[in-house]
């Protein structure tokens, strides 16, 4: 039998639940677009906008039917236009809303494309907030199966907006090796539990080095912490990416390695990654 | 930056409709200047030296230089150093610095830091979580207030020098220890980038940000430039300088290049374990080009203090 105490302090909860999410913006999907996959890090520096890039073509290139769409949520430091190649001012549609460059045949959002090459954005969070806002709800999509959002680091203004706003299908946490990486990437995970966003799995990212000349393997950020890592919480492993030449020489020309060197064993793994995962 | 209203046009303007700001701003509250800045330039008035490291773009090695930049001045006995960790969603000082688990306590003269050695002292709000994995999922007038008590309630004491490090990008955290600290003299910038134009890139920004808030640049330093290979020595450009690396940029911009540091597995390795890699690995050609930006810094921020001497 229920008594009287424990439904009345559930109903408060409840009540409570319901007066905290009042001030809280109401979660509403992109329209056009189905599914929403965040690529995300904690830690700065691991490869998260290159994962995000290489994950949004190897969807497309896993199942040629599916479309995917990249968009670009670092306002400090947006990288994607450099990783896919793409430069300008996004146009207008009818309905006032921006319309995607495409690259590859995958239509990316940054704020790359909204601001001058060198100037920083010296904006507080809540200008920022504005910003995500206009990025998640104004850009002209069309109807896309994926939408891969590549997130900056940290745990602050950007992540949350991002969550509050909008349903996430997944996110793909990337970390490389260090532990330095990897306590940055826990609580990066810790963020997605404590909003809950289902945590596709952790890439670990830089696990290898082989020298081109005598092909000896040297793991410059250490090895293996990031499958610990994920062990521990409990959250699938999602593989090893190696400091491949092509990835890193491909990058700062924006060609990203899924579209240069699409036959390669390292593009066939991201592959079968990503469809094992979403 | 013309596109943020300010002065009679805070929240005025047609762009602040909807901010949640914008009575605030319209109110003429935020005119007013904080009291705190003078506070905190009174208390921080016993700091000789006061460095910052930024770089624009992750993981380019900030927190690593900045605690092993921290170590390498407090070798000096008769120096005293302090290294603030304004990184509040990714504090990576407490670990670097072998300090993971402490915690800070409170004394009649306000939050005392933690300390390494004797003249090394070290401040992150990793100190002030309950588990070093928690975490800080935080929007940006909370981190201010939390930088703000870090300069105005922390007993730093007389030092020679305080080591401030930053997270990545131009945001709140940015802002705030510029705004905070803008009634003490501040030596300068150290600004750490890799070797390829994506980092360059988010640098650059970096760069002007710091002459729009007319903070002087002490050097830029690259990191992770090169790695040889332990067993055939052979030299590999891990993060290729595809547009000319550091040395185009500070050429462009007429920087100093303070040092290119090489790529050494024993950094990561050091830094995982709290030590530091200038004692366990002193002959590494890193940690030669290590000490000598350090050698460099010092140099910069004695020149100034000459500087401010003789025109006073």
């Amino acid at each position: 039998m229920v008594s009287k105490r424990s439904v009345d302090s559930k109903a408060q909860q409840e009540r409570q639940k319901q007066q905290m999410a009042r001030g809280l913006p109401k979660q509403k999907p992109i329209a056009g677009v189905k599914q929403v996959i965040v690529v995300a890090s904690g830690k700065g520096g691991v490869g998260k906008s290159t994962t995000a890039v290489n994950l949004a073509l190897a969807l497309m290139a896993n199942d040629q039917s599916k479309s995917a769409g990249l968009l670009d949520v670092d306002v400090y430091g947006p990288s994607v236009p450099r990783l896919m190649n793409l430069k300008g001012n996004p146009e207008l549609s009818d309905d006032n809303r921006m319309v995607p460059l495409t690259n590859y045949g995958v239509p990316c959002m940054s704020m790359g494309f909204l601001v001058e090459d060198a100037s920083p954005i010296v904006w507080r969070g809540l200008m920022v907030m504005s910003a995500v806002e206009r990025l998640l709800r104004q850009v002209d999509w069309g109807s896309l199966d994926y939408l891969v959002v590549d997130m900056p680091p940290g745990t602050g203004d950007v992540q949350l907006s991002v969550t509050q706003n909008i349903p996430i299908a997944g996110a793909v946490i990337v970390s490389t090796p260090q532990d330095i990486a990897l306590l940055d990437a826990h609580r990066g995970a810790e963020m997605f539990k404590k909003v809950n966003v289902p945590v596709l799995g952790l890439v670990q990212n830089m696990s290898v080095f082989q020298c081109p000349n005598c092909q000896h393997q040297t793991h410059i950020f250490g090895s293996d912490g990031a499958r610990q890592l994920a062990d521990t919480l409990g959250i699938s492993f999602l593989g090893d990416i190696p400091l491949h030449l092509n990835i890193r020489e491909m990058s700062d020309k924006g060609q990203p390695v899924v579209v240069s060197c699409p036959d390669s064993t390292l593009v066939r793994y991201l592959i079968s990654q990503s469809h094992g995962s979403i | 930056n013309k596109m943020i209203p300010h002065g009679e046009q805070a929240g005025k303007s047609a762009s602040c409709q909807g901010c949640p700001n914008q009575n605030l701003c319209a109110s003429g509250a935020t005119k007013a200047p904080d009291p705190a800045i003078a506070e905190i330039g009174e208390k921080l008035s016993s700091v000789k030296h006061k460095i910052l490291v930024l770089s624009g773009k992750g993981g380019v090695g900030k927190s690593t230089f900045s605690a092993h930049l921290a170590h390498a001045l407090a070798s000096d006995s008769t120096k005293e150093v302090a290294l603030l960790d304004v990184d509040i969603c990714g504090p990576s000082i407490p670990r670097i610095m072998g300090l993971e688990g402490e915690q800070v306590h409170q004394s009649g003269s306000g939050w005392s830091p933690v300390y390494v050695d004797d003249n090394l002292a070290v401040m992150s709000i990793g100190f002030l979580l309950s588990s070093p994995d928690d975490a800080v999922i935080w929007r940006g007038p909370k981190k201010n207030g939390m930088i703000k008590q870090f300069l105005k309630d922390v007993d730093w004491g007389e030092l020679d020098y305080l080591i401030v490090d930053t997270p990545p990008g131009t945001s709140d955290e940015h802002l705030s220890i510029v705004q905070y600290l803008s009634s003490t003299p501040v030596d300068g910038a150290v600004i750490i980038t890799t070797p390829q134009e994506v980092s360059l890139q988010d640098v650059r920004k970096e760069i002007r940000f710091c002459q729009k808030v007319k903070l002087p640049i002490i050097g830029v330093v690259e990191n992770m430039s090169g790695f040889v290979c332990p067993k055939c020595k052979n030299t590999s450009q891990i993060f290729p300088p595809s547009s000319g690396g550091a040395e185009k940029m500070c050429r462009d911009l007429n920087l100093p290049l303070l040092g290119k540091v090489p790529l050494d597995p024993r950094i990561a390795q050091s830094c995982d374990e709290g030590k530091s890699f200038l004692n366990q690995v002193p002959d590494s050609p890193a940690a030669k080009v290590y000490q000598n930006v350090v050698q460099s810094i010092q140099d910069y921020c004695l020149n100034r203090a000459t500087e401010v001497q003789s025109a006073t």
